[in-house]
């Protein structure tokens, strides 16, 4: 019978089937941070049951982390609370773990794929809706809750009932000044921010078989942003190359063996889905978004839509547009390129290209916020620190930071904030703040002229 | 885990949609690491003013509603994984929320912590938001033993869906824990093949 990718990575991780009832799901491997953690080692002690695969378990400290002055102990009580517990449960149950400051340290999706513990047909989970952004190497990758990561500590398995299936196909190319990031906020503007809930996603066509790993993580990592749980491209040569040498990566035979593994994992070609888009890659263009969910995304160059129903009007108030309105020459004082969606080198290579030579509008505060410290370490090797230093920008330390603004890195009430993070919900970033997605190519673009351009326009 | 069979309660009407964790439960608040309290922040940056006075307008100020089951509109629960917007939304003593559709981890938290998610039809939505809006007194009905709702006085009533496997926890009170670590020697024959199947490659 015909399999999907999904199918192939599924079916080799499951133990058991309870009839009528969900299966059993091996899970490879379990990150873990300070955040969603801390619950589940509680409820393991409680009950006294130890961890059954801590070797499979992999820690770094993120989401509470500051993103100045990382040497010096945590100011916030809680925050360092937060940081001490993971580092005495990492210790405590045998759990490797890259606490702050350590050299591998960083947002948990942007450091395992960076090691090489993310792998192709891997089954991986994390307490975080975006570990969806590992299915860019192919692999069954997907957000749980505390007590799922309690079930995981005890078991290496979770009870899941199977996703459905659906394809997105984009095929063409891509114009010019399109990044990966407006890919995917394209589709999910056209169908909608639960179009994928129940399902499993993978991306297919010429756009996600041309596209960089890191590309790849971008797309995959807003899956949830639609409502599916995870979302997959097939393992190709991008795919292994990225891979291949890391840290972590399989060495030798291992590393022969599981390619012809790897090799074996994509659709087959009549196999079928239970849902499919197909969208065409010459109609993408930079976008943004203009409301507080994900899916309200235009094209930069087009007007807010006008619909008459109480959420948008309560979301446009929010954001403070109008219906039918531009958000073209709207003053713009906070700019973030960072976050688990774009913050690896290629964002800010692409950002630095674009800023190389001009200044930041003065009334704008733009925060760039690496991805790990590999990237931060990069940043400055390819000489890109001193382009974005000289431009004005603020390079700070890695962690999740103004994403959602669990730190001190938070954008004040009724600003806008330009941002390459991935959700735009009312006070995401810091209450009352207001937050427009875009690429990391049309953040710059914004804080160097201090308002919202019309990208296609400026590059042309 | 608490045991769950029905219960009959007053509702709290939230009509918005795509009510997302992060309106559940700010991230700010998410630095505590035990499970409880999370209720007094339940809904903050829309219970409370700028100023930490309440918001009279927000429906859980509104001394009209209260009650265990919260009715709320299409995609409840979208965004984050984090399991604390179930635990604020149970600390405030929520047992049901209502919905017409549910996002997908959102709804496996709320299971797994014992709060009921019950997915009905757009138009018993309305119905059910519409009676409780013009009578806070009316009491829901929620019973899982036979998979219903109804609203009384009206007596609509509609079936709702749940797992078989995820009905017979909640009434028992068992957790997937229990489950898993009864599969253990199931699982380790898994990884013993896995490991066999690496060498024979």
């Amino acid at each position: 019978m015909s399999k999907t990718l999904f199918d192939k990575v599924w079916d080799a991780h499951r133990v058991h089937s309870i009839e009528n009832g969900p299966q059993i799901l091996y899970i490879d491997k379990h990150l873990i941070h300070e955040v969603t953690s801390p619950q589940a080692f509680r409820e393991l002690e409680l009950r006294e049951i130890p961890l059954f695969r801590p070797q499979q378990v992999v820690a770094t400290a993120d989401h509470n982390t500051p993103t100045k002055d990382q040497h010096l102990p945590v100011k916030d009580e809680l925050s360092r609370k937060q940081l001490t517990q993971l580092s005495e449960n990492c210790e405590k149950n045998g759990i490797r773990l890259y606490e702050l400051g350590h050299k591998y340290n960083g947002i948990v999706h942007v450091m395992a794929p960076e090691l090489g513990i993310t792998q192709p047909g891997m089954s991986i989970v994390c307490g975080d809706s975006h570990t969806s952004t590992h299915g860019a190497f192919g692999s069954i990758a997907f957000g749980i809750g505390t007590s799922q990561v309690a079930q995981v500590f005890a078991s290496q398995c979770l009870l899941l009932t199977k996703p459905k299936s659906m394809r997105i196909t984009v095929n063409g190319k891509l114009r010019k000044g399109v990044l990966p990031k407006d890919v995917i906020l394209y589709i999910i503007s056209k169908i909608g921010t639960n179009a994928g809930t129940g399902y499993f996603c993978e991306y297919a066509g010429e756009v996600f078989e041309n596209m960089s790993m890191e590309g790849r993580m971008t797309v995959c990592n807003m899956s949830i942003e639609m409502g599916a749980r995870g979302g997959m491209i097939a393992p190709d040569q991008t795919t292994f190359a990225y891979v291949k040498g890391r840290k972590f990566a399989p060495k030798g035979e291992d590393w022969e063996s599981k390619l012809a593994y790897w090799k074996s994992l994509p659709s087959d070609d009549q196999a079928e889905f239970d849902k499919e888009y197909a969208f065409d890659a010459e109609d993408i263009e930079p976008m943004i978004t203009f409301g507080t969910n994900p899916g309200m995304g235009i094209k930069v160059s087009e007007n807010i839509p006008s619909r008459d129903d109480a959420s948008f009007e309560k979301s446009l108030k929010y954001m403070d547009f109008k219906k039918g309105e531009s958000l073209i020459h709207k003053p713009v004082n906070y700019v973030f390129i960072g976050s688990c969606t774009n913050s690896r080198i290629e964002d800010f290579r692409v950002a630095a290209e674009f800023v190389k030579g001009r200044q930041k509008a003065e009334h704008v505060t733009a925060w760039l916020v690496p991805g790990s410290k590999q990237v931060e370490q990069q940043i400055e090797a390819e000489g890109l620190k001193a382009i974005f230093t000289e431009a004005g920008f603020e390079l700070r330390q890695p962690g999740c930071s103004a994403c959602l603004a669990m730190n001190e890195d938070k954008i004040p009430a009724g600003e806008y904030c330009v941002s390459t993070s991935n959700r735009n919900f009312e006070g995401r970033q810091g209450q009352g703040s207001r937050t427009l997605l875009a690429s990391p190519l049309l953040a710059a673009a914004t804080a160097i002229e201090g308002k919202i351009v019309d990208l296609t326009k400026f590059l042309n | 885990m608490e045991k769950y069979i029905s219960l009959s309660s007053t509702a709290v009407p939230l009509p918005h949609e795509n009510v997302d964790t992060d309106q559940i439960i700010p991230a700010r608040f998410l630095k505590s690491t035990s499970r409880e309290g999370f209720g007094d922040n339940l809904f903050r940056d829309w219970r409370y003013q700028k100023d930490g006075s309440l918001n009279a307008d927000f429906v859980l100020n509104d001394n009209r509603y209260s009650g265990q089951i919260l009715i709320a509109g299409h995609n409840f629960g979208c965004g984050s994984s984090r399991e604390h917007a179930a635990w604020a939304l149970s600390d405030y003593g929520f047992k049901v929320i209502v919905s017409s559709f549910f996002a997908d981890i959102f709804k496996g938290n709320a299971l797994n912590i014992g709060v009921l998610p019950v997915q009905v039809s757009p138009a018993f939505l309305d119905v059910l938001l519409k009676t409780v809006q013009e009578h806070p007194q009316t009491k829901i009905e929620v019973n899982l033993e036979d998979q219903y709702i109804s609203g009384k006085p009206s007596e609509d009533k509609e079936h709702f869906e749940i797992d078989s496997y995820k009905k017979t926890c909640l009434i028992n009170g068992y957790d997937d824990i229990d489950f898993l670590l009864s599969k253990r020697a199931e699982i380790e024959l898994f990884e013993k093949q896995q490991e066999l199947a690496r060498v024979s490659d």
